[in-house]
Protein backbone atom coordinates (compact mmCIF):
# COMPACT_ATOMS: atom_id res chain seq x y z
CA UNK A 1 0.00 0.00 0.00
CA UNK A 2 3.20 2.04 0.83
CA UNK A 3 4.34 1.28 -2.29
CA UNK A 4 1.30 2.48 -4.36
CA UNK A 5 1.23 5.40 -2.56
CA UNK A 6 4.83 6.70 -3.12
CA UNK A 7 4.12 6.02 -7.17
CA UNK A 8 1.27 8.26 -7.01
CA UNK A 9 3.30 10.42 -5.18
CA UNK A 10 6.15 10.33 -8.03
CA UNK A 11 3.61 10.52 -10.77
CA UNK A 12 0.88 12.95 -9.43
CA UNK A 13 1.48 15.62 -11.84
CA UNK A 14 1.64 13.12 -14.56
CA UNK A 15 -1.92 11.42 -13.49
CA UNK A 16 -3.27 15.13 -13.29
CA UNK A 17 -1.69 16.38 -16.35
CA UNK A 18 -3.12 13.26 -18.32
CA UNK A 19 -6.90 14.58 -18.02
CA UNK A 20 -6.07 18.28 -18.33
CA UNK A 21 -4.48 17.23 -21.34
CA UNK A 22 -7.65 15.52 -22.72
CA UNK A 23 -9.64 18.48 -21.89
CA UNK A 24 -7.36 20.62 -23.58
CA UNK A 25 -7.51 18.16 -26.81
CA UNK A 26 -11.29 18.07 -26.77
CA UNK A 27 -11.30 22.02 -26.66
CA UNK A 28 -8.98 21.47 -30.06
CA UNK A 29 -11.99 18.70 -31.15
CA UNK A 30 -14.42 21.27 -30.66
CA UNK A 31 -12.86 23.41 -33.56
CA UNK A 32 -11.36 20.45 -36.49
CA UNK A 33 -14.66 18.81 -35.96
CA UNK A 34 -15.88 21.39 -37.82
CA UNK A 35 -13.02 21.27 -39.97
CA UNK A 36 -11.45 24.61 -38.87
CA UNK A 37 -7.76 25.52 -37.47
CA UNK A 38 -7.03 26.94 -34.52
CA UNK A 39 -3.09 27.73 -33.34
CA UNK A 40 -5.00 29.30 -29.95
CA UNK A 41 -5.53 26.87 -28.01
CA UNK A 42 -2.65 27.44 -26.05
CA UNK A 43 -3.28 31.11 -25.79
CA UNK A 44 -6.95 30.55 -24.62
CA UNK A 45 -5.86 27.75 -21.56
CA UNK A 46 -3.02 30.62 -20.73
CA UNK A 47 -6.06 33.75 -20.13
CA UNK A 48 -8.17 30.98 -18.12
CA UNK A 49 -4.54 30.21 -16.30
CA UNK A 50 -3.85 33.99 -15.07
CA UNK A 51 -7.50 34.79 -15.01
CA UNK A 52 -8.17 31.44 -12.67
CA UNK A 53 -4.99 32.46 -10.86
CA UNK A 54 -5.57 36.00 -10.18
CA UNK A 55 -8.81 34.98 -9.16
CA UNK A 56 -7.81 32.88 -6.04
CA UNK A 57 -4.21 34.16 -5.51
CA UNK A 58 -5.21 38.08 -5.62
CA UNK A 59 -8.64 38.38 -5.02
CA UNK A 60 -9.26 35.26 -2.94
CA UNK A 61 -12.51 33.94 -4.86
CA UNK A 62 -13.79 30.62 -4.65
CA UNK A 63 -12.35 27.63 -6.98
CA UNK A 64 -16.03 27.31 -8.72
CA UNK A 65 -15.85 31.20 -9.56
CA UNK A 66 -12.18 31.20 -10.70
CA UNK A 67 -13.26 28.04 -12.91
CA UNK A 68 -16.05 30.00 -14.23
CA UNK A 69 -14.27 33.16 -14.94
CA UNK A 70 -11.45 31.30 -16.44
CA UNK A 71 -14.32 29.60 -18.91
CA UNK A 72 -15.61 33.11 -19.20
CA UNK A 73 -12.61 35.40 -20.43
CA UNK A 74 -11.55 33.39 -22.96
CA UNK A 75 -15.03 32.73 -24.53
CA UNK A 76 -15.15 36.68 -25.01
CA UNK A 77 -11.79 36.83 -26.77
CA UNK A 78 -12.55 34.20 -28.87
CA UNK A 79 -15.72 35.88 -29.74
CA UNK A 80 -13.78 39.32 -30.31
CA UNK A 81 -11.57 37.06 -33.32
CA UNK A 82 -14.16 34.62 -34.17
CA UNK A 83 -16.43 37.78 -35.72
CA UNK A 84 -13.28 39.07 -38.20
CA UNK A 85 -12.20 35.67 -39.04
CA UNK A 86 -14.75 33.21 -39.39
CA UNK A 87 -16.24 34.85 -42.13
CA UNK A 88 -13.11 33.87 -44.60
CA UNK A 89 -12.00 30.27 -44.85
CA UNK A 90 -8.58 28.24 -44.83
CA UNK A 91 -5.99 29.46 -42.49
CA UNK A 92 -6.82 32.89 -41.18
CA UNK A 93 -8.29 31.60 -38.07
CA UNK A 94 -4.87 29.66 -37.46
CA UNK A 95 -3.16 33.46 -38.16
CA UNK A 96 -4.79 35.33 -36.13
CA UNK A 97 -4.59 32.62 -32.97
CA UNK A 98 -0.97 32.36 -33.39
CA UNK A 99 -1.40 35.99 -33.03
CA UNK A 100 -3.24 35.95 -29.97
CA UNK A 101 -1.01 33.83 -28.33
CA UNK A 102 2.30 36.03 -29.31
CA UNK A 103 0.13 39.11 -28.14
CA UNK A 104 -0.73 37.34 -25.10
CA UNK A 105 2.55 35.80 -23.78
CA UNK A 106 4.35 39.63 -24.50
CA UNK A 107 1.85 41.00 -22.01
CA UNK A 108 2.14 38.71 -19.19
CA UNK A 109 5.91 38.95 -19.49
CA UNK A 110 5.89 42.45 -19.25
CA UNK A 111 3.17 42.36 -16.09
CA UNK A 112 4.74 42.53 -12.99
CA UNK A 113 1.33 42.23 -11.77
CA UNK A 114 0.86 38.49 -13.33
CA UNK A 115 4.55 37.80 -12.37
CA UNK A 116 6.33 38.74 -15.13
CA UNK A 117 8.77 36.47 -16.41
CA UNK A 118 9.25 34.86 -13.34
CA UNK A 119 5.81 33.43 -13.48
CA UNK A 120 3.00 33.50 -11.42
CA UNK A 121 3.44 31.18 -8.07
CA UNK A 122 1.96 30.24 -5.26
CA UNK A 123 -1.42 29.36 -6.62
CA UNK A 124 -3.12 27.16 -4.31
CA UNK A 125 -3.98 23.23 -4.60
CA UNK A 126 -7.28 23.45 -5.51
CA UNK A 127 -7.62 20.93 -8.59
CA UNK A 128 -7.45 17.58 -7.70
CA UNK A 129 -8.15 13.68 -9.76
CA UNK A 130 -11.90 13.98 -8.39
CA UNK A 131 -12.89 17.24 -10.19
CA UNK A 132 -10.10 16.83 -13.16
CA UNK A 133 -11.50 13.45 -14.63
CA UNK A 134 -15.08 14.33 -12.95
CA UNK A 135 -14.76 17.45 -15.03
CA UNK A 136 -13.32 15.30 -18.45
CA UNK A 137 -15.83 12.69 -18.07
CA UNK A 138 -18.64 15.48 -18.04
CA UNK A 139 -17.32 16.94 -21.27
CA UNK A 140 -16.87 13.61 -22.94
CA UNK A 141 -19.62 12.60 -22.19
CA UNK A 142 -21.72 15.68 -23.92
CA UNK A 143 -19.84 15.93 -26.64
CA UNK A 144 -20.22 11.54 -27.34
CA UNK A 145 -24.11 13.07 -27.11
CA UNK A 146 -23.47 15.81 -29.51
CA UNK A 147 -21.48 14.10 -31.70
CA UNK A 148 -24.38 11.37 -32.56
CA UNK A 149 -27.24 13.95 -32.73
CA UNK A 150 -28.59 16.62 -35.54
CA UNK A 151 -25.99 19.27 -34.33
CA UNK A 152 -23.26 16.57 -34.57
CA UNK A 153 -24.55 15.95 -38.37
CA UNK A 154 -24.15 19.54 -39.04
CA UNK A 155 -21.19 19.84 -37.75
CA UNK A 156 -19.70 16.67 -39.67
CA UNK A 157 -21.38 18.48 -43.15
CA UNK A 158 -19.81 21.21 -42.41
CA UNK A 159 -16.12 19.47 -42.06
CA UNK A 160 -17.11 17.96 -45.08
CA UNK A 161 -18.07 20.43 -47.50
CA UNK A 162 -19.74 23.93 -46.88
CA UNK A 163 -20.92 25.12 -49.24
CA UNK A 164 -23.41 21.85 -49.74
CA UNK A 165 -24.07 22.31 -45.55
CA UNK A 166 -24.99 25.75 -46.14
CA UNK A 167 -27.42 25.14 -49.00
CA UNK A 168 -28.96 22.58 -46.69
CA UNK A 169 -29.94 24.87 -44.28
CA UNK A 170 -26.65 24.80 -42.11
CA UNK A 171 -25.89 28.17 -40.53
CA UNK A 172 -22.05 27.83 -40.98
CA UNK A 173 -21.02 30.62 -39.61
CA UNK A 174 -23.07 30.38 -36.44
CA UNK A 175 -21.86 27.04 -35.83
CA UNK A 176 -18.25 28.08 -36.52
CA UNK A 177 -18.38 30.85 -33.50
CA UNK A 178 -20.35 28.69 -30.86
CA UNK A 179 -17.48 25.98 -31.62
CA UNK A 180 -14.71 28.54 -31.11
CA UNK A 181 -16.46 29.73 -28.13
CA UNK A 182 -16.90 26.71 -26.69
CA UNK A 183 -13.44 25.41 -27.58
CA UNK A 184 -11.72 28.48 -25.84
CA UNK A 185 -13.45 28.08 -23.25
CA UNK A 186 -12.57 24.63 -22.50
CA UNK A 187 -8.83 25.70 -22.91
CA UNK A 188 -9.42 28.34 -20.38
CA UNK A 189 -10.89 25.39 -18.38
CA UNK A 190 -8.02 23.02 -18.80
CA UNK A 191 -5.42 26.39 -18.23
CA UNK A 192 -7.10 26.93 -14.90
CA UNK A 193 -7.10 23.39 -14.17
CA UNK A 194 -3.25 23.29 -14.90
CA UNK A 195 -2.48 26.11 -12.64
CA UNK A 196 -4.26 24.51 -9.95
CA UNK A 197 -2.21 21.48 -9.43
CA UNK A 198 1.19 22.55 -10.88
CA UNK A 199 0.62 25.72 -8.13
CA UNK A 200 3.17 28.02 -10.65
CA UNK A 201 2.38 29.28 -14.44
CA UNK A 202 5.28 31.02 -16.93
CA UNK A 203 4.41 33.08 -19.58
CA UNK A 204 6.39 30.44 -21.45
CA UNK A 205 3.96 27.28 -21.39
CA UNK A 206 1.48 28.77 -23.50
CA UNK A 207 3.29 29.64 -26.66
CA UNK A 208 3.45 28.45 -29.93
CA UNK A 209 4.82 25.19 -29.14
CA UNK A 210 2.40 24.42 -26.50
CA UNK A 211 -0.48 25.19 -29.22
CA UNK A 212 0.91 22.80 -31.85
CA UNK A 213 1.11 19.78 -29.12
CA UNK A 214 -2.23 20.30 -28.29
CA UNK A 215 -3.02 20.42 -32.03
CA UNK A 216 -1.06 16.99 -32.43
CA UNK A 217 -3.60 15.51 -29.65
CA UNK A 218 -6.13 16.16 -32.09
CA UNK A 219 -4.26 14.79 -35.25
CA UNK A 220 -2.55 11.86 -33.55
CA UNK A 221 -6.43 10.36 -32.69
CA UNK A 222 -7.88 11.30 -35.30
CA UNK A 223 -11.40 13.36 -35.24
CA UNK A 224 -13.68 11.29 -36.32
CA UNK A 225 -14.75 10.57 -32.36
CA UNK A 226 -14.12 12.69 -29.25
CA UNK A 227 -12.66 9.53 -28.35
CA UNK A 228 -10.00 10.19 -30.50
CA UNK A 229 -8.44 13.09 -29.63
CA UNK A 230 -8.30 12.13 -25.88
CA UNK A 231 -6.72 9.11 -26.65
CA UNK A 232 -4.00 11.25 -28.56
CA UNK A 233 -3.47 13.50 -25.23
CA UNK A 234 -3.12 10.16 -23.04
CA UNK A 235 -0.41 8.84 -25.68
CA UNK A 236 1.52 12.26 -26.28
CA UNK A 237 1.49 13.30 -22.50
CA UNK A 238 2.23 9.47 -20.91
CA UNK A 239 5.03 8.73 -23.75
CA UNK A 240 7.87 11.15 -22.43
CA UNK A 241 7.39 10.23 -19.08
CA UNK A 242 7.88 6.15 -20.45
CA UNK A 243 10.99 7.19 -23.21
CA UNK A 244 12.56 8.60 -19.86
CA UNK A 245 15.40 6.39 -20.46
CA UNK A 246 15.83 7.35 -23.52
CA UNK A 247 17.20 10.87 -22.87
CA UNK A 248 18.02 13.21 -25.57
CA UNK A 249 15.71 10.74 -27.89
CA UNK A 250 12.71 11.11 -26.41
CA UNK A 251 11.72 14.26 -28.82
CA UNK A 252 12.74 11.71 -32.27
CA UNK A 253 11.03 8.63 -30.73
CA UNK A 254 8.29 11.19 -30.17
CA UNK A 255 8.05 12.76 -33.42
CA UNK A 256 8.33 9.46 -35.41
CA UNK A 257 5.28 8.26 -33.87
CA UNK A 258 3.69 11.08 -34.91
CA UNK A 259 4.93 10.91 -38.73
CA UNK A 260 4.43 6.84 -38.49
CA UNK A 261 1.04 7.74 -37.59
CA UNK A 262 0.45 10.42 -40.51
CA UNK A 263 1.43 7.51 -42.96
CA UNK A 264 -0.25 4.94 -41.88
CA UNK A 265 -3.27 5.99 -39.99
CA UNK A 266 -3.59 9.47 -41.72
CA UNK A 267 -7.08 9.99 -40.34
CA UNK A 268 -5.68 9.03 -37.01
CA UNK A 269 -6.08 5.94 -34.90
CA UNK A 270 -9.44 6.01 -34.17
CA UNK A 271 -9.90 7.92 -37.95
CA UNK A 272 -12.65 5.01 -38.68
CA UNK A 273 -16.09 6.66 -37.60
CA UNK A 274 -19.29 4.34 -36.94
CA UNK A 275 -21.80 4.83 -39.06
CA UNK A 276 -25.49 4.74 -38.42
CA UNK A 277 -26.72 1.39 -39.21
CA UNK A 278 -30.43 1.42 -38.16
CA UNK B 1 -48.49 40.06 -55.89
CA UNK B 2 -47.15 38.48 -58.59
CA UNK B 3 -48.00 34.30 -59.13
CA UNK B 4 -44.76 33.60 -59.71
CA UNK B 5 -42.48 31.10 -57.69
CA UNK B 6 -39.31 32.58 -58.05
CA UNK B 7 -38.13 36.36 -60.26
CA UNK B 8 -35.37 36.89 -61.17
CA UNK B 9 -34.85 40.44 -62.06
CA UNK B 10 -31.94 41.73 -64.37
CA UNK B 11 -29.42 39.57 -62.37
CA UNK B 12 -25.55 40.39 -63.26
CA UNK B 13 -22.51 39.08 -62.11
CA UNK B 14 -19.11 39.78 -62.82
CA UNK B 15 -15.52 37.92 -61.94
CA UNK B 16 -12.91 40.81 -62.67
CA UNK B 17 -13.16 41.46 -66.74
CA UNK B 18 -15.49 38.59 -66.85
CA UNK B 19 -19.69 38.99 -67.17
CA UNK B 20 -20.29 35.69 -66.11
CA UNK B 21 -24.32 36.72 -66.06
CA UNK B 22 -25.72 39.64 -67.70
CA UNK B 23 -28.73 41.08 -67.02
CA UNK B 24 -31.02 37.89 -66.71
CA UNK B 25 -34.61 38.24 -65.54
CA UNK B 26 -36.60 35.07 -66.18
CA UNK B 27 -39.23 33.65 -63.99
CA UNK B 28 -40.34 30.83 -62.86
CA UNK B 29 -44.21 29.27 -62.15
CA UNK B 30 -45.16 26.98 -59.51
CA UNK B 31 -45.71 23.61 -60.47
CA UNK B 32 -43.51 23.79 -62.93
CA UNK B 33 -40.21 22.20 -64.89
CA UNK B 34 -38.01 24.95 -66.21
CA UNK B 35 -35.06 24.32 -67.64
CA UNK B 36 -32.04 26.90 -68.14
CA UNK B 37 -30.01 25.69 -71.21
CA UNK B 38 -26.78 27.02 -72.71
CA UNK B 39 -23.00 26.03 -74.29
CA UNK B 40 -20.71 25.38 -71.64
CA UNK B 41 -19.58 28.98 -70.13
CA UNK B 42 -23.37 30.60 -70.72
CA UNK B 43 -23.47 31.45 -66.67
CA UNK B 44 -25.87 28.52 -65.53
CA UNK B 45 -24.08 27.52 -62.56
CA UNK B 46 -22.87 31.19 -61.87
CA UNK B 47 -26.82 31.70 -62.08
CA UNK B 48 -27.65 29.05 -59.56
CA UNK B 49 -25.22 29.92 -57.24
CA UNK B 50 -26.94 33.54 -57.08
CA UNK B 51 -30.47 32.08 -56.49
CA UNK B 52 -29.40 29.39 -53.58
CA UNK B 53 -27.20 32.63 -52.45
CA UNK B 54 -23.53 31.00 -52.66
CA UNK B 55 -22.38 33.61 -55.01
CA UNK B 56 -24.03 37.28 -54.57
CA UNK B 57 -24.95 38.95 -57.48
CA UNK B 58 -23.31 42.23 -58.91
CA UNK B 59 -26.49 44.29 -59.29
CA UNK B 60 -30.42 42.86 -59.76
CA UNK B 61 -33.17 41.34 -57.52
CA UNK B 62 -34.02 38.27 -56.51
CA UNK B 63 -37.75 37.37 -55.49
CA UNK B 64 -38.96 34.39 -54.15
CA UNK B 65 -42.80 33.85 -52.95
CA UNK B 66 -42.91 37.26 -52.94
CA UNK B 67 -40.13 38.32 -50.70
CA UNK B 68 -36.67 39.63 -51.99
CA UNK B 69 -34.49 37.41 -51.14
CA UNK B 70 -30.96 39.04 -52.87
CA UNK B 71 -29.52 39.51 -49.60
CA UNK B 72 -30.48 36.66 -47.49
CA UNK B 73 -27.77 34.46 -46.21
CA UNK B 74 -27.72 30.72 -47.99
CA UNK B 75 -28.67 28.85 -45.33
CA UNK B 76 -32.10 30.94 -44.67
CA UNK B 77 -33.22 30.51 -48.32
CA UNK B 78 -32.76 26.89 -47.64
CA UNK B 79 -35.17 27.35 -44.52
CA UNK B 80 -37.71 29.18 -46.99
CA UNK B 81 -37.85 26.68 -49.84
CA UNK B 82 -34.98 26.62 -51.98
CA UNK B 83 -33.18 23.75 -52.35
CA UNK B 84 -30.98 22.58 -54.89
CA UNK B 85 -28.01 19.98 -56.14
CA UNK B 86 -24.68 20.36 -57.43
CA UNK B 87 -23.35 19.68 -61.18
CA UNK B 88 -19.81 17.91 -59.20
CA UNK B 89 -22.03 15.92 -57.02
CA UNK B 90 -21.51 17.59 -53.25
CA UNK B 91 -23.07 14.36 -51.15
CA UNK B 92 -21.16 14.28 -47.66
CA UNK B 93 -18.79 11.36 -48.70
CA UNK B 94 -17.70 9.61 -45.41
CA UNK B 95 -21.49 9.62 -44.05
CA UNK B 96 -23.99 7.27 -44.72
CA UNK B 97 -26.15 7.26 -47.03
CA UNK B 98 -28.89 7.86 -44.69
CA UNK B 99 -27.35 10.31 -42.58
CA UNK B 100 -26.79 12.21 -45.76
CA UNK B 101 -30.24 12.46 -46.32
CA UNK B 102 -31.07 12.99 -42.56
CA UNK B 103 -28.65 16.56 -42.60
CA UNK B 104 -31.02 17.98 -45.68
CA UNK B 105 -33.57 17.97 -42.79
CA UNK B 106 -31.20 20.39 -40.78
CA UNK B 107 -34.10 23.13 -41.17
CA UNK B 108 -37.07 20.79 -39.67
CA UNK B 109 -35.13 19.27 -36.98
CA UNK B 110 -36.34 21.86 -33.86
CA UNK B 111 -35.76 19.89 -30.79
CA UNK B 112 -34.10 21.69 -28.28
CA UNK B 113 -29.93 21.58 -27.78
CA UNK B 114 -30.83 20.28 -23.89
CA UNK B 115 -33.59 17.93 -25.10
CA UNK B 116 -30.89 16.41 -27.43
CA UNK B 117 -27.82 16.71 -25.58
CA UNK B 118 -29.87 14.66 -22.83
CA UNK B 119 -31.97 12.71 -24.94
CA UNK B 120 -35.62 13.84 -23.81
CA UNK B 121 -38.52 12.01 -25.42
CA UNK B 122 -39.32 14.83 -27.67
CA UNK B 123 -35.85 14.82 -29.53
CA UNK B 124 -35.73 11.07 -29.20
CA UNK B 125 -39.09 10.96 -31.76
CA UNK B 126 -37.88 13.90 -33.87
CA UNK B 127 -34.99 11.92 -34.18
CA UNK B 128 -36.81 8.73 -34.75
CA UNK B 129 -39.49 10.63 -37.62
CA UNK B 130 -36.29 11.97 -39.47
CA UNK B 131 -34.74 8.18 -39.92
CA UNK B 132 -38.36 8.02 -41.02
CA UNK B 133 -39.01 10.22 -43.77
CA UNK B 134 -35.26 9.66 -44.60
CA UNK B 135 -36.48 6.33 -45.59
CA UNK B 136 -39.28 7.12 -47.13
CA UNK B 137 -37.23 9.71 -49.26
CA UNK B 138 -34.58 6.92 -49.82
CA UNK B 139 -37.32 4.48 -51.11
CA UNK B 140 -38.55 7.20 -53.59
CA UNK B 141 -35.28 7.48 -55.49
CA UNK B 142 -34.70 3.71 -54.99
CA UNK B 143 -31.37 3.77 -52.67
CA UNK B 144 -33.35 1.99 -49.29
CA UNK B 145 -31.10 -0.89 -49.56
CA UNK B 146 -28.27 1.15 -49.70
CA UNK B 147 -29.15 3.03 -46.41
CA UNK B 148 -26.51 2.52 -44.33
CA UNK B 149 -23.57 2.07 -46.57
CA UNK B 150 -21.21 4.89 -46.94
CA UNK B 151 -22.03 7.86 -49.45
CA UNK B 152 -18.89 7.66 -51.35
CA UNK B 153 -18.76 4.09 -52.17
CA UNK B 154 -22.54 4.71 -54.18
CA UNK B 155 -22.20 4.60 -58.34
CA UNK B 156 -22.61 7.65 -59.69
CA UNK B 157 -26.05 7.72 -60.71
CA UNK B 158 -27.03 6.36 -57.28
CA UNK B 159 -24.68 9.70 -55.82
CA UNK B 160 -26.72 11.77 -58.00
CA UNK B 161 -30.21 10.28 -56.79
CA UNK B 162 -28.96 10.60 -53.26
CA UNK B 163 -27.62 14.55 -54.08
CA UNK B 164 -31.34 14.94 -55.02
CA UNK B 165 -33.21 12.81 -51.97
CA UNK B 166 -30.82 15.06 -49.48
CA UNK B 167 -32.32 18.39 -51.22
CA UNK B 168 -36.19 16.71 -50.99
CA UNK B 169 -35.45 16.52 -47.15
CA UNK B 170 -35.04 20.22 -46.64
CA UNK B 171 -38.90 19.91 -48.20
CA UNK B 172 -38.46 22.74 -50.87
CA UNK B 173 -40.73 24.23 -52.69
CA UNK B 174 -38.38 25.21 -55.34
CA UNK B 175 -35.69 22.34 -56.28
CA UNK B 176 -32.47 23.39 -58.72
CA UNK B 177 -30.93 20.85 -60.23
CA UNK B 178 -27.23 21.18 -61.87
CA UNK B 179 -27.00 18.88 -64.63
CA UNK B 180 -28.95 16.14 -62.68
CA UNK B 181 -28.53 13.58 -65.42
CA UNK B 182 -25.23 14.50 -66.26
CA UNK B 183 -22.88 10.81 -66.11
CA UNK B 184 -25.97 8.93 -66.14
CA UNK B 185 -27.15 6.09 -68.27
CA UNK B 186 -30.23 6.06 -70.68
CA UNK B 187 -31.97 3.57 -68.54
CA UNK B 188 -30.95 6.11 -65.24
CA UNK B 189 -31.96 9.15 -67.16
CA UNK B 190 -35.49 7.50 -67.88
CA UNK B 191 -35.84 6.56 -64.23
CA UNK B 192 -34.69 10.37 -63.09
CA UNK B 193 -36.85 11.87 -65.87
CA UNK B 194 -40.18 9.73 -64.08
CA UNK B 195 -39.07 10.81 -60.92
CA UNK B 196 -39.19 14.50 -61.55
CA UNK B 197 -42.12 14.25 -63.18
CA UNK B 198 -43.56 12.72 -60.17
CA UNK B 199 -42.41 15.65 -58.11
CA UNK B 200 -43.73 17.92 -60.24
CA UNK B 201 -46.95 16.10 -59.75
CA UNK B 202 -46.81 16.77 -56.50
CA UNK B 203 -46.68 20.35 -56.39
CA UNK B 204 -42.71 20.83 -56.69
CA UNK B 205 -41.76 23.23 -58.76
CA UNK B 206 -38.12 22.92 -60.64
CA UNK B 207 -35.22 24.61 -62.01
CA UNK B 208 -32.57 22.81 -63.54
CA UNK B 209 -29.63 23.23 -65.84
CA UNK B 210 -29.03 20.10 -68.48
CA UNK B 211 -27.37 19.21 -71.16
CA UNK B 212 -29.27 16.15 -72.38
CA UNK B 213 -31.28 17.95 -74.46
CA UNK B 214 -33.88 15.16 -75.25
CA UNK B 215 -34.02 14.90 -71.44
CA UNK B 216 -34.99 18.55 -70.98
CA UNK B 217 -37.66 18.93 -74.02
CA UNK B 218 -39.17 16.09 -72.88
CA UNK B 219 -39.37 17.59 -69.35
CA UNK B 220 -39.79 21.12 -69.05
CA UNK B 221 -43.22 23.27 -69.64
CA UNK B 222 -40.53 26.50 -69.47
CA UNK B 223 -36.84 27.08 -71.46
CA UNK B 224 -34.21 29.35 -70.94
CA UNK B 225 -31.37 29.80 -73.09
CA UNK B 226 -28.22 31.86 -72.34
CA UNK B 227 -25.28 32.37 -74.48
CA UNK B 228 -22.54 34.51 -72.77
CA UNK B 229 -24.01 35.34 -69.88
CA UNK B 230 -27.59 36.67 -71.73
CA UNK B 231 -30.58 35.27 -72.38
CA UNK B 232 -31.00 34.53 -76.05
CA UNK B 233 -34.44 33.02 -75.71
CA UNK B 234 -37.32 31.89 -73.29
CA UNK B 235 -40.12 30.04 -74.25
CA UNK B 236 -42.05 27.00 -74.78
CA UNK B 237 -39.57 23.75 -75.54
CA UNK B 238 -41.38 23.63 -78.87
CA UNK B 239 -40.87 27.62 -79.65
CA UNK B 240 -36.91 27.21 -78.69
CA UNK B 241 -36.65 24.08 -80.40
CA UNK B 242 -36.68 26.19 -83.60
CA UNK B 243 -35.53 29.63 -82.37
CA UNK B 244 -32.45 30.78 -84.68
CA UNK B 245 -30.76 32.06 -82.44
CA UNK B 246 -30.59 29.08 -79.99
CA UNK B 247 -29.57 27.00 -83.20
CA UNK B 248 -26.85 29.53 -83.61
CA UNK B 249 -24.78 29.67 -80.09
CA UNK B 250 -25.36 25.94 -79.68
CA UNK B 251 -23.91 25.08 -84.03
CA UNK B 252 -22.48 28.03 -84.44
CA UNK B 253 -23.63 30.54 -87.52
CA UNK B 254 -22.13 28.60 -90.03
CA UNK B 255 -24.03 25.59 -89.85
CA UNK B 256 -26.69 27.73 -88.24
CA UNK B 257 -27.48 29.35 -91.72
CA UNK B 258 -26.96 26.45 -93.90
CA UNK B 259 -30.00 25.15 -91.40
CA UNK B 260 -31.57 28.23 -92.13
CA UNK B 261 -30.89 28.03 -96.31
CA UNK B 262 -32.07 24.25 -96.24
CA UNK B 263 -34.78 25.61 -94.08
CA UNK B 264 -36.07 28.50 -96.98
CA UNK B 265 -35.23 26.40 -100.22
Amino acid sequence: MEALDDLFWAYQDLFYSLGVNAILALSMYAVVALGQLSLGQAAFMGIGAYIGAVATVKLGLPFVVALSAAMAAPAVVAALIGVPTLRLTGVYLAIATIGLGEVLRILYLNSDYLGGALGFSGIPHKADGWIIYGLLALILLAFLLITRSRVGRACEAIREDEDAAKVMGINVTGYKMTALILSAALAGLGGALNAHFSSFISPGEFGFENAVTILSYAVLGGVASPLGPVLGAFLLTALPELLRSLHGLRGVVNGLIIVLVMIFLPKGLLGRRVRRTL
Amino acid sequence: MSAKLLEVQSISRSFGALRAVDEVSFAVEPGQVHAVIGPNGAGKTTLFNIISGLVPPTSGQVQFAGQTITTLPCYRRAQIGISRTFQNIRIFPEMSVLENVMTGMTPWLRAPLIGVLLRLPAARREEHDAINRAMALLDKVGLAAQAAARAADLAYGDQRRLEIARALAARPSLLLLDEPAAGMNPTETIGLSVLLQGLRGGGLSILLVEHDMAFVMGLSDQVTVLNFGRVIADGRPAAIRHDALVIEAYLGHKVAARLAAEAGS
